[in-house]
């Protein structure tokens, strides 16, 4: 690193004096205003036992967290989750790698073709989520239809009803827009990858997926961990899709953390119970992604 | 990978290049047929959308559909996200790029302070939205253009400072010197040096910022009633009666859809940077 700091450019004129201190304190005041306030705000509420009605500020110490733990619909919109997650980020990354791999090499026309294929990426979830509403009506929309043409008779799946049909039709809707984030991040690192490094080991004879794991992986790596992350968190924070497709239903079915503590919070009116939730989610969140920031060397 | 000798049909460069292209239409049609289904609904009248089998393109294009969302006066949740997320770019880009500066230049707070502002982007929305509903019902901002102006732009700040950091760095470091030399303040510096110099960044990175906030949907759920509903809630608004409102749907989210699509193909080249938080320097 060269010296990239200018303070000793000008002796340290009077009203230059606290110059870095100004420009950054707006920004940090907005941040804990929206950031660290809420934070200790949810801590000390959560040790209250406020609801709609009951606006005694009085604490009851640890009762909500212990709470926590025999609220089996918490964990189980947790496991929910987790489910989306495991199964969705994996294919996200197996399909975006398979696609990267297939526009990595010139051909004509593929700005066109990487320019359609990035479209769901920028349509708001909502948005997404509604289209694909739209595309698995059982009996209006285009899927059943498609479906029913293979199946050779007309079908009538009830895809946002169905238990055994609600995660498949989320984890469409998922993969559907968010392959083309990792696509387009792995297409541009896998085209940063030192060609000659890879055809140096094709000529000792390395095969393809030797050449692929060896050399072609660890290169792109550091790339690939913060899609990874940037997916991941958004995956186990997932609202606006299950909102619009499911609502977390049938029953609640696909209710994810996000949507539960909505409901705590917003139609339950538990308000002290939804901080107890809020935070031990922040708190979750906070040690795995500092971690994870810090692992994979992302402050940098 | 070339190929010198011949080949088995399947291994020649042109059977590979015609197999490729196969693929990539296929491809291409799976990830556009949505967009093109919730377009083509927009379109259809009543009759054609609830239309069984489903026909699979309008019989002429008809704007009644927009019609109805502009008469009902539904169309200004458009608007209103236009207020909310244009708004809050332009402060967030200032304030952001104010902060960044600081950052690269002058290593305020250290790596730790780094640390902890990207961080502030990892914290789920719904985690923070409880409290900060509260905050708002106490202050009497709720449904209000500064309140969600203000949550916008705090949560997309960190962007911004991490991006906006990275474009900084690549500015020439004499330039600024040389300007204080010539007795320039520090805050001239930066309003008539960085801020120039940064330019193609800023305006990258503000196109980002714009997408997040336009395509908020959580913030404006618990944050908005009636006043300044955005167009992300106004669409879930129709959900409930039984597929009734599958038009005003489809076209309400296309008025959505179309202004994101316009910035963003103005910004490809940046798309790959911006939306990787720099993990990809383009």
């Amino acid at each position: 690193m060269t010296v990239t700091t200018i303070d000793s450019a000008t002796a340290s004129r009077a009203p230059d004096r606290n110059f870095k201190y100004w420009v950054i304190a707006p920004a940090i005041f907005l941040l804990l205003l929206v950031g660290l306030f809420p934070l200790v705000y949810s801590l000390i509420i959560s040790f209250q036992h406020l609801t709609m009605t009951e606006a005694d500020t009085s604490f009851v110490g640890l009762k909500n967290y212990a709470h926590l733990f025999v609220d089996t619909r918490l964990w189980e919109s947790l496991l929910h989750t987790v489910i989306i997650t495991v199964i969705a980020l994996p294919l996200e990354l197996v399909f975006g790698m398979a696609m990267a791999q297939l526009f990595l090499e010139r051909m004509p026309g593929r700005q066109i073709f990487v320019s359609l294929l990035m479209l769901p990426v920028v349509i708001s979830p909502i948005v997404a989520g509604a289209t694909w509403r739209l595309l698995l009506d059982n009996r209006y929309g285009p899927i059943n239809q498609i479906i029913g043409w293979f199946a050779g008779h007309p079908m009538t799946l009830l895809w946002n009803v169905n238990p055994n049909l609600v995660y498949p039709a989320i984890i469409f809707c998922e993969i559907w827009q968010w392959t083309p984030f990792m696509f387009l991040i792995l297409l541009a690192a896998l085209s940063n990858v030192d060609k000659s490094l890879t055809e140096a080991a094709e000529i000792d004879g390395a095969g393809y997926w030797r050449v692929f794991f060896k050399i072609v992986l660890p290169s792109i790596w550091p790339v690939m961990a913060i899609a990874l992350l940037i997916r991941g968190l958004d995956l186990v924070r997932i609202f606006d899709i299950i909102w619009s497709l499911t609502a977390g239903g049938p029953g609640t079915m696909t209710e994810t953390i996000s949507i539960y503590t909505y409901v705590q919070g917003f139609s339950q009116f538990e308000t002290s119970y939804t901080a107890a939730i809020a935070f031990l989610v922040i708190a979750l969140l906070t040690v795995i992604v500092t971690w994870a920031i810090r692992r994979m060397g992302l402050a940098k | 990978m070339s190929a010198v000798e011949t080949k088995p049909l399947l291994q020649r460069p042109g059977t590979r290049l015609a197999i490729r292209y196969a693929i990539a239409i296929v491809l291409t049609v799976i990830f556009v047929f949505p967009i093109y289904w919730l377009f083509m609904i927009s379109f259809k009248t009543p009759a054609e959308i609830f239309a069984f089998p489903p026909k699979w393109y309008a019989s002429k294009l008809q704007f009644g559909n927009y019609v109805g969302l502009f008469k009902d006066g539904d169309a200004v949740s458009v608007l209103n996200s236009l207020i909310l997320a244009g708004t809050s770019t332009v402060i967030a880009m200032v304030l952001g790029t104010m902060a960044a500066y600081s950052l690269v230049r002058f290593k305020t707070g250290g790596e730790n302070l780094a640390v902890w502002i990207i961080s502030q982007r990892m914290v789920p929305p719904i985690a923070i939205i409880f409290p900060v509903f509260l905050l708002y019902v106490f202050f009497g901002w709720v449904d209000t253009y500064h309140g969600l102006i203000i949550l916008y732009t705090a949560f997309n700040l960190p962007y911004v400072i991490w991006m906006m950091r990275g474009y900084i760095e690549d500015i020439p470091l004499e330039l600024e010197e040389s300007a204080l030399v010539d007795g320039w303040t520090r805050w001239q510096v930066l309003w008539r040096v960085v801020f120039p110099m940064a330019r193609t960044g800023l305006f990258a990175t503000a196109v980002f910022t714009f997408v997040f906030a336009w395509n908020d949907f959580i913030f404006a759920l618990v944050l908005t009633r009636t006043e300044v509903i955005t167009y992300t809630v106004q669409v879930t608004h129709y959900f409930g009666g039984q597929s009734n409102f599958w038009a005003k749907i489809a076209a309400m989210s296309v008025l959505g859809t179309l202004p994101v699509f316009v910035a963003v193909a103005f910004m490809q080249r940046y798309l790959v940077r911006g939306i990787s938080m720099g993990a990809v320097k383009g």
